[in-house]
């Protein structure tokens, strides 16, 4: 087992309250930066740890602080993006629901850091029961004067207010986030303006993920650079793993950056192997990164082994490589069938567009309806070039990810698994059974005999 | 000023031009270069915010800035991107990006149901225009299209969101124009839609320019619904003294009977002035208004194809105005 940066306490009795947290060690970040610490400082030790945004993008955290703008006599604000909606992810709740407190503490933390006064958590609707235990260790945090005027006698103020989203999806798209949060319908805004410079409220706004501002706890606590000694490369420290699908030990595993793919998903320690069957194809960072084959997984089109960084996963780009995204991982037996797989994301993306802009409005519901075709043996040859055509038509010209994020999964799945979309075409009668491949796994350049 | 070169044409704007606007620029210097002119279907220079949705107006960033040369990795809204020193982009010349255009055509039109023959905006619609010069002859698209009823919203606008492209330029006009907005959009993704708040009506001295800016047959002037096709009127310049706006309309004449009355729209398809419901709805007598002339007809408009055009070259032919020198009238019959 690798180092636990986040997880080290987390079955510890009594760490969700503010008591057993603290007698583990809770708190002490902003101990250190608020007594010893400038806010300047806090930020170069963010930077120092090469820490990158756990929401999906990898976006690297120090850099987008100092991207934040400090105009006079305007407030800044922080946002937590609790709205973890991208389907295979659940790590920030496994986070928020046992030991809130980190989070608090990391926001305590980070908005010294940046100057904000306020900060916002945005949690998604459905994660409600979350938003209460979030509410419950806020008020802890402020009875014991972590929270509230003059923290720690620094002469910091600090407030943190819960804010439940209404379970959009596309409410977890920062920008989108912030229309929400400001009580408006959930569309995204066109940037630029990026947040950083006017984002909640018109006012500069950092947005970061859960385990993002969670990980600055151990980062300041230990140092940017003790941090950045673990991992690989530019994929420094832990990260959070969902795992599940088609694997023995689902469940969220902190990894260090840099573990072998195959140690994954294959030791005891982690996911465990395959559910009895073969495995066929694997989703690492949520459904919006490419699928890739089993064996791409493990290695990458060169035949090095491949190991859970940013930099690895995506090695081979989106021809062979996939990316880390959120963390949340699924893996698929022979059982599966990636057609159908690939209708469901389809259908939720269509389902989530916001419909501001037509590429995506019209172009998820519009390969739906093609892949639920295909799928219930109803397709056609051409419909396999169609939908490619359809994706590449939405990638890219979309105001926000989430047109990438529903054309990716169908642009991969057709590139690595085009002849399971075939197959449906040619056997119609076996695809109508929902569990064909459960009875007659599919094998590659296999000789069917026809139906 | 920054420089930037759409399409090998170079121009110099001034500071926060969008890409748009300076291919406009260019357009408007010389006949010749309009064609590298993106179509806009949501962008409207009066409104703020607007533009960024339709994505028609794509074009390619070759090459950022001269500090920064990198090209951008995407196409950009041309409509909501500023123009940096020494940027160069490409429009017609690549014909990558107008295939994807021609995507977003596509994509605009698989839910539309192409009812022009009894759509009152057909032969104006600027969707028609974008259609025949950017799309393709044939739809891919076999599912059944989404379907809405037409409903009346107000007395006087008739809303068919079948035809809606969700620019949200109406969206923005009763933001902008009006003291409170009672319309909006309602669902997400492909089922959206422009909507009412329960049994509200849009009701104020403004709302008929909902009308003007809607790019499509969305929103119709219900008024004027059935009447007649566009191109059999004649469209004049009036004016009338107005307390409420500037009282500069565009009449749509068939004889003397006023059918429709409009703001007046430059060459990009937007009004010049807006104008008030009274000078829209309720001043259909042409004793209301103090004719100025005969429109000046839009580059897209199929006006020219009836008659109109015709009268007025008889008009030129038969009855020469002594003050119109000789060359003049010639230049304008050559243009035509």
């Amino acid at each position: 087992m690798g180092r636990q940066l986040l997880f080290e306490h987390i079955n510890t009795p009594g760490i969700r309250g503010l008591e057993g947290y603290r007698a583990n060690g809770g708190y002490r970040s902003v101990e250190k930066a608020l007594r010893t610490m400038s806010p300047e400082a806090v930020v170069e030790e963010v930077k120092a740890s090469g820490l990158r945004g756990r929401g999906g993008a990898g976006f690297p955290t120090g850099m987008k602080w100092s991207f934040l703008a400090k105009p006079p006599g305007v407030p800044r604000y922080l946002v937590v993006n609790a709205d973890e909606s991208e389907p295979g992810t659940f790590k920030d709740r496994y986070l928020m629901e046992r030991i809130p407190h980190i989070l608090i503490e990391g926001m305590i933390t980070s908005s010294f850091a940046l100057g904000a006064n306020t900060s916002y958590i945005y949690i998604r609707g459905e994660y409600f029961y979350v938003a209460r235990i979030l509410e419950q260790a806020i008020a802890e945090a402020r009875a014991a004067g972590w929270l509230g005027r003059n923290i720690l006698g620094s002469g910091f103020d600090h407030e943190i207010h819960v804010q439940v989203g209404a379970g959009a999806y596309i409410c977890g798209e920062e920008t989108a986030l912030l229309e929400s949060l400001e009580g408006k319908r959930g569309n995204p805004r066109i940037k630029p303006p990026f947040p950083a410079v006017k984002g909640l409220y018109g006012c500069p706004t950092v947005v970061n993920n859960v385990e993002t501002i969670a990980a600055v706890v151990p980062i300041v606590n230990d140092g940017g650079a003790e941090y950045a000694k673990i991992g690989v490369g530019r994929s420094t420290g832990t990260k959070l793993i969902s795992a599940g699908g088609n694997i023995k030990r689902p469940g969220v595993y902190e990894i260090e950056l840099g573990l072998s793919c195959d140690e994954f998903i294959n030791s005891d320690e982690y996911c465990g192997g395959v559910d009895g069957r073969a495995f066929k194809a694997v989703v690492p960072g949520g459904s919006s990164v490419p699928i890739v084959p089993y064996e791409l997984f493990l290695r990458t089109a060169a035949g090095e082994p491949r190991l859970m960084s940013y930099e690895s996963l995506a090695d081979g780009g989106f021809v062979s490589g996939t990316m880390l995204g959120s963390g949340g991982f699924y893996a698929y037996n022979d059982a599966q069938c990636i057609v159908r797989s690939t209708w469901n994301h389809t259908r939720f993306y269509h389902h989530e567009s916001c419909g501001q802009c037509s590429p995506c409005r019209e172009g998820t519901g519009w390969m739906e309806k093609v892949l639920e075709r295909l799928e219930h043996g109803e397709g056609r040859t051409e419909d396999i070039d169609l939908l490619w055509d359809i994706q590449r038509k939405i990638e890219g010209n979309t105001i926000c990810p989430l047109g990438d994020a529903a054309a990716w999964p169908v642009a991969s799945a057709i590139r690595h698994f085009r002849e399971e979309f075939e197959y449906h075409v040619r056997f119609p009668q076996k695809v109508k059974d929902p569990k064909h491949f459960a009875k007659e796994p599919f094998v590659r350049n296999a000789n069917f005999a026809t139906a | 000023m920054p420089k930037v070169t759409i399409d090998g044409i170079p121009i110099e704007v001034p500071e926060g031009t969008t890409i748009l606007q300076a291919a406009r620029m260019i357009g408007e210097r010389d006949k010749a270069h309009r064609h590298v002119v993106p179509p806009a279907m949501c962008y409207y220079t009066k409104l703020e915010t607007s533009g960024g949705y339709c994505r028609t107006c794509i074009v390619k960033v070759t090459k950022g800035s001269d500090k920064d040369p990198r090209p951008m990795p995407k196409p950009v809204a041309s409509c909501r991107t500023a123009v940096m020193d020494g940027m160069e982009v490409a429009n017609t010349t690549d014909p990558e990006l107008l295939e994807a255009r021609k995507g977003v055509v596509e994509f605009l039109l698989i839910n539309h149901p192409l009812d022009c023959p009894v759509c009152d905006q057909a032969g104006e619609c600027h969707l028609q225009d974008l259609s025949y010069e950017n799309g393709k002859a044939a739809s891919r698209y076999e599912f059944e299209r989404r379907t809405f009823e037409p409903v009346d919203i107000g007395d006087s606008i008739k809303l068919h969101m079948n035809r809606c492209i969700l620019c949200y330029r109406c969206v923005k006009v009763a933001d902008q124009l009006t003291d409170g907005r009672v319309h909006g959009v309602i669902n997400r993704g492909d089922v959206s839609e422009i909507s009412t708040y329960i049994s509200q009506a849009v009701e104020n001295d403004m709302s008929g320019n909902m009308i003007d800016v809607c790019p499509v047959g969305a929103l119709t002037d219900r008024t004027f619904r059935f009447s007649s096709r566009v191109w059999f009127t004649n469209p004049v310049d009036a004016h009338r003294e107005c307390g409420t706006c500037a009282g500069k309309a565009v009449l749509w004449l068939k004889g003397n009977e006023v059918l429709r009355v409009t703001g007046r729209k430059d060459q990009w398809g937007e009004v010049e002035d807006f104008i008030c419901n009274t000078c829209r709805f309720d001043k259909k007598d042409l004793n209301a208004w103090k004719v100025e002339g005969p429109r000046k007809i839009d580059r897209h408009s199929v006006i020219g194809q009836g008659h109109y055009m015709l009268q007025r070259k008889q008009q030129l032919l038969n009855a020469p105005a002594p003050n119109v020198p000789e060359i003049a009238k010639r230049k304008e019959l050559k243009d035509r």
